[in-house]
C-alpha cells in the first residue's frame, strides 16, 4: 500500500541520512521526498511517499519514532488530508501544435511559465492523479524534460 | 573564565564524574592529551582502539556507569567501530570521543581523515560532529544523557582539532532537555491490569527475561514476581545473573544452546511474560512454530523491540523495574489460588529436567565443561566472568552458575571474538575487589592479545582461561554436524605457545593438560596479583549440547551424548 509519511524533525545535519537509511536498510525505495522549514526555523517537515510490506513499514515507523532527532511522525493513510506536488514540464510546442498545448494547459488550470520557439514550460500544482493526467495528455507532443518538487501533505481541518 | 575546547572536554568529564578512560592518542588529539596530562582522570593507554572500546564497555557492564574511550581520527576511529557495534547491540552506555581533522579540512581527504559520523551512524545510539567550541559542553552533557537513559547505548562525539584549540566561556548545565527524546519509564496502568488478568488465567506460564532486567536493576523485582506467582524463569544469554540459578524455578537459558527443559517449557506454555528481552532469532528458532499456544506479555523500554519478530498480545512500554514493581503490587493481592494450578505445570517441568539435565561426559579426560565448573567452585560463584565467542562462550554460560547481576559479561548481540579479554580488563578496573576471569577460546584470544601489555602495565590482575581445543571450535562443530566433517579453515594447530606469550608480556603462564591439575592451577592463578594466562589443553572435538539446529523448531533439540 502507498503511505504518505509526514515527519517533523530537528533541522540539523545528518537527520536526512538517518531517516533515509532506515528505509534503504530494509530495501524500501522512497518514491517521493520533500523537505522544508516549518513555521519554526529549527524544525523541518519531511514528507515521504513509500510503498511496501505493511509489517516492515510498521517497524520502520517505530524506528522513525525512536530516532533522536525526530519530533513527530504521522502516517496519513486513512486520514483526510491534502497532497500537493509542483511539476515543471518542458514540452515540444512548435508552430502547428502550440494552440493544442495551450488548450490542455487551460483545461488543467496550469500555467505557461516560459516560451521558446519550439517548446514551452508548463507549471502545475496538484495531487498525484492530476499530475499524471496532465503528463499523459502532454506526452504525445513530446516531453523534453520534467521535474517535480516532491509531494507535500497536510491534514484537513 | 574562558577555557579551550580541550579544557572544556576534561572539565565536562569531571562534571560527569568520569574516573577512568581508555584510548590511544594521535596527531589531532594532541591538545586534548596535553590537558589530560595531570588531570584527575585515570587514563588507560591501550594497545589497540578496539581494546579501548571493549574496556569501556566491560567497565560499563560491570559497574552500571558510563564507559569512556577516545581514539584519534581516521584509523583510530575506524578501529573503534567493532567496539561501538558490540556495545550498541547489547545496549551498553559508552561515550566515545574521536579526534577529527580541522573543520576547514573536513571532507577534503585530509591526512587521517575518515567520515567518522557517517561510518558510525548505524552502530551508535547517536553521534555528533562538534563544529563550534560553544556547543561542546552542551554536546557532552547530551551525549552522557543519551548514553545512559532509555535503552542505553554508545554515543560518539567527533572532535576536530581546531575546536580543541578554540576557546569560550565554560558553562556546564545541570539538566538536559531534548524535546524529541523522552524515554518512557512508567508502564501504562491499563496495560498492566490486562497483563495481570492474563497471568491470573494462565496455567502454564513462563517468565522469559533478558538483559533489560539487569540494565534496569530489576533482579529483585524479578525474584519477587517469580516467588509470588510460582512461575518458572528462563533467561537469555544477556540476562544471566538476573535470577538465581540455584532456585527451583530456574530453567536455565533458552534458545539455540538453551536447556531442553527451558525450550520445552516455552513451546508448551500458555503464557510468556517477556521482560527486557527481544525475541531474536537465536531465541525463537523457527519463528512460525514458536510457542504456538502462548499468549505474550512483553515489557520493554524500547517500543521497536515489541512485536518486531513475535506478535505480542499485551505490550507494556516502560522500564522493567517500574513495571514489575507495579505488577508485583497487584500480584501480591491475588493469593494462592493460582499457585495451585501451577503445581501440575511445575511437575511436568521437573520431569523434563530430570530426564534431560544439562551435562557432559564425565571421564578422566580434560573436558572444557569441567574447567568451567572448577572455575565456579574455586571462585565460589562470586567472580565476574567475561567470555570470548564460540563454544567457550556457551560452556561459560552453561557450567558456571550466575547468581548475581553484572557478573556475566559477554558479547551477545554481535558475537565479537576478541571481546572478552579487554572487557575483563575494563570490568576489573571498575570492580578491583572482584576476581575476574575471561573464559576464552584459542582463536578469539588472539584477536586482542596485545592488551596483555595494557594489563601488565596497569597491574590489572585478570585471569584468562583458554579452553584450547586447537580449533575455531564452534565453526568446526557446525562443520562436523552439517558439512560432513569437512573442516574448512578451522584448524588452529599452528597456535602460538600461550604460556610463552604470557611470559613475553611479563605475565604468568600456566599450561594444564590433565584433569587433576585444574584446581591447583586455578588456585595458583588467583593467588598471584597480576594477569595470568591459563592454557587448558582440552578435548579437541568436544561439542556444545543441547543444540537446536538452524531452521528447526525450538523443541527440536539435539541432546548430544551424556
Ligand atoms: C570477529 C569475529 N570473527 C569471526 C567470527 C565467527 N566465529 C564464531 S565462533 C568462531 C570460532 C571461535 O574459536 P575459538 O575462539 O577458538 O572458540 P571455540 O569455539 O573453539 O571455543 C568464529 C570464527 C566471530 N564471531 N567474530
Ligand atoms: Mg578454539
Amino acid at each position: 500500500m502507498r503511505h504518505t509519511i509526514s515527519i517533523l524533525v530537528e533541522n540539523k545535519p545528518g537527520v536526512l541520512a538517518r531517516i533515509s537509511s532506515l528505509f534503504s536498510a530494509r530495501g524500501f525505495n522512497i518514491d517521493s521526498l520533500a523537505v522544508g522549514e516549518t513555521e519554526q526555523h529549527d524544525v523541518s517537515r519531511m514528507t515521504i511517499i513509500v510503498k511496501g510490506d505493511e509489517k516492515i513499514l510498521e517497524q520502520v515507523m517505530k524506528q522513525l519514532n525512536k530516532l533522536i532527532d525526530i519530533i513527530k511522525v504521522n502516517d496519513f493513510v486513512e486520514q483526510p488530508h491534502l497532497e500537493r506536488d509542483l511539476v515543471l514540464i518542458k514540452v515540444n510546442a512548435g508552430k502547428g501544435k502550440r494552440s493544442e498545448v495551450l488548450e490542455i494547459v487551460d483545461i488543467f488550470r496550469a500555467k505557461i511559465v516560459d516560451v521558446a520557439s519550439n517548446s514551452v514550460i508548463v507549471e502545475m500544482t496538484g495531487d498525484e492523479e492530476k499530475i499524471l493526467a496532465l503528463v499523459n495528455m502532454l506526452k504525445p507532443f513530446g516531453i523534453k524534460e520534467m521535474v517535480r518538487t516532491g509531494i507535500v501533505a497536510m491534514g484537513r481541518g | 573564565m574562558k577555557l579551550t575546547g580541550a579544557e572544556i572536554f576534561v572539565e565536562s568529564l569531571i562534571k560527569e564524574k568520569v574516573e577512568i578512560m581508555f584510548g590511544i592518542p594521535g596527531g589531532v588529539l594532541l591538545p586534548t592529551f596535553d590537558v589530560l596530562y595531570g588531570a584527575p582522570i585515570k587514563f588507560i593507554l591501550t594497545r589497540h582502539e578496539q581494546g579501548a572500546a571493549h574496556m569501556a564497555d566491560g567497565y560499563a557492564r560491570a559497574t552500571g556507569k558510563v564507559g569512556v574511550c577516545i581514539a584519534t581520527s581516521g584509523p583510530g576511529a575506524t578501529n573503534l567501530t567493532t567496539g561501538l557495534a558490540t556495545a550498541n547491540m547489547d545496549s551498553v552506555p559508552v561515550v566515545a570521543f574521536t579526534g577529527q581533522v580541522a573543520t576547514h579540512l573536513v571532507g577534503n581527504d585530509a591526512f587521517q581523515e575518515a567520515d567518522t559520523t557517517g561510518v558510525t551512524r548505524s552502530i551508535t545510539k547517536y553521534n555528533y560532529l562538534v563544529k563550534d567550541v560553544k556547543e561542546l559542553a552542551c554536546t557532552i552533557k547530551e551525549a552522557f544523557h543519551i548514553a545512559r537513559t532509555g535503552r542505553p547505548g554508545p554515543v560518539l562525539i567527533d572532535f576536530p582539532v581546531d575546536v580543541q584549540r578554540a576557546s569560550c566561556e565554560f558553562v556546564y548545565h545541570k539538566e538536559v532537555e531534548i524535546r524529541s527524546y523522552k524515554p518512557k519509564y512508567e508502564g501504562h496502568p491499563q496495560q498492566i491490569k490486562k497483563a495481570i488478568d492474563l497471568i491470573k488465567q494462565s496455567e502454564r506460564a513462563v517468565i522469559y527475561a533478558g538483559g533489560g532486567v539487569i540494565i534496569s536493576g530489576a533482579s529483585g523485582e524479578l525474584r519477587e514476581m517469580a516467588k509470588t506467582t510460582q512461575i518458572p524463569v528462563t533467561l537469555t544469554l544477556m540476562g544471566m545473573g538476573a535470577f538465581p540459578q540455584d532456585s527451583e524455578l530456574f530453567l536455565g537459558m533458552l534458545g539455540m544452546h538453551g536447556t531442553y527443559f527451558a525450550n520445552h517449557a516455552i513451546q508448551n506454555s500458555d503464557l510468556i511474560i517477556a521482560i527486557g528481552a527481544r525475541f531474536d532469532d537465536r531465541i525463537t528458532a523457527r519463528l512460525d512454530a514458536f510457542a504456538p499456544q502462548a499468549k505474550i506479555i512483553h515489557i520493554d523500554i524500547d517500543p521497536t523491540s515489541i512485536s518486531k519478530n513475535v506478535k505480542v498480545d499485551i505490550p507494556i512500554v516502560g522500564d522493567a523495574k517500574n513495571v514489575m514493581r507495579e505488577m508485583n503490587k497487584l500480584l501480591n493481592k491475588l493469593g494462592s489460588k493460582n499457585i495451585e494450578k501451577r503445581k501440575k505445570w511445575q511437575k511436568r517441568i521437573s520431569q523434563w529436567k530430570k530426564d534431560n539435565p544439562l551435562t557432559y561426559k564425565k571421564d578422566d579426560k580434560l573436558r572444557p565443561q569441567y574447567v568451567v565448573e572448577k572455575i565456579y567452585e574455586v571462585t565460589k560463584g562470586k567472580a565476574i566472568i567475561t567470555t570470548e565467542v564460540g563454544q567457550n562462550q556457551m560452556w561459560a554460560q552453561q557450567f558456571y552458575k550466575y547468581n548475581y547481576p553484572r557478573h556475566f559479561i559477554t558479547s551477545g548481540g554481535l558475537g565479537t571474538m576478541g571481546y572478552g579479554f579487554p572487557a575483563a580488563i575494563g570490568a576489573k578496573l571498575g570492580k578491583p575487589e572482584k576476581i575476574v576471569f575471561d573464559i576464552a577460546g584459542d582463536g578469539s584470544i588472539q584477536m586482542n592479545i596485545q592488551e596483555m601489555a595494557t594489563a601488565v602495565n596497569n597491574k590489572v590482575g585478570v585471569k584468562i582461561a583458554i579452553l584450547n581445543n586447537g580449533y575455531l571450535g564452534m565453526v568446526r562443530q557446525w562443520q562436523q554436524l552439517f558439512y560432513k566433517k569437512r573442516y574448512s579453515a578451522t584448524d588452529l594447530t599452528a597456535n602460538p605457545d600461550f604460556v610463552k606469550i604470557a611470559e613475553a608480556y611479563g605475565a604468568l603462564g600456566i599450561r594444564v593438560s590433565e584433569k587433576g591439575e585444574v584446581e591447583g592451577a586455578l588456585k595458583k592463578a588467583i593467588s598471584v596479583d597480576g594477569p595470568v594466562i591459563l592454557d587448558f589443553l582440552v578435548e579437541r572435538e568436544e561439542n556444545v549440547f543441547p543444540m537446536v539446529p538452524a531452521g528447526a523448531r525450538l523443541d527440536e533439540v539435539i541432546r548430544g551424548l551424556a
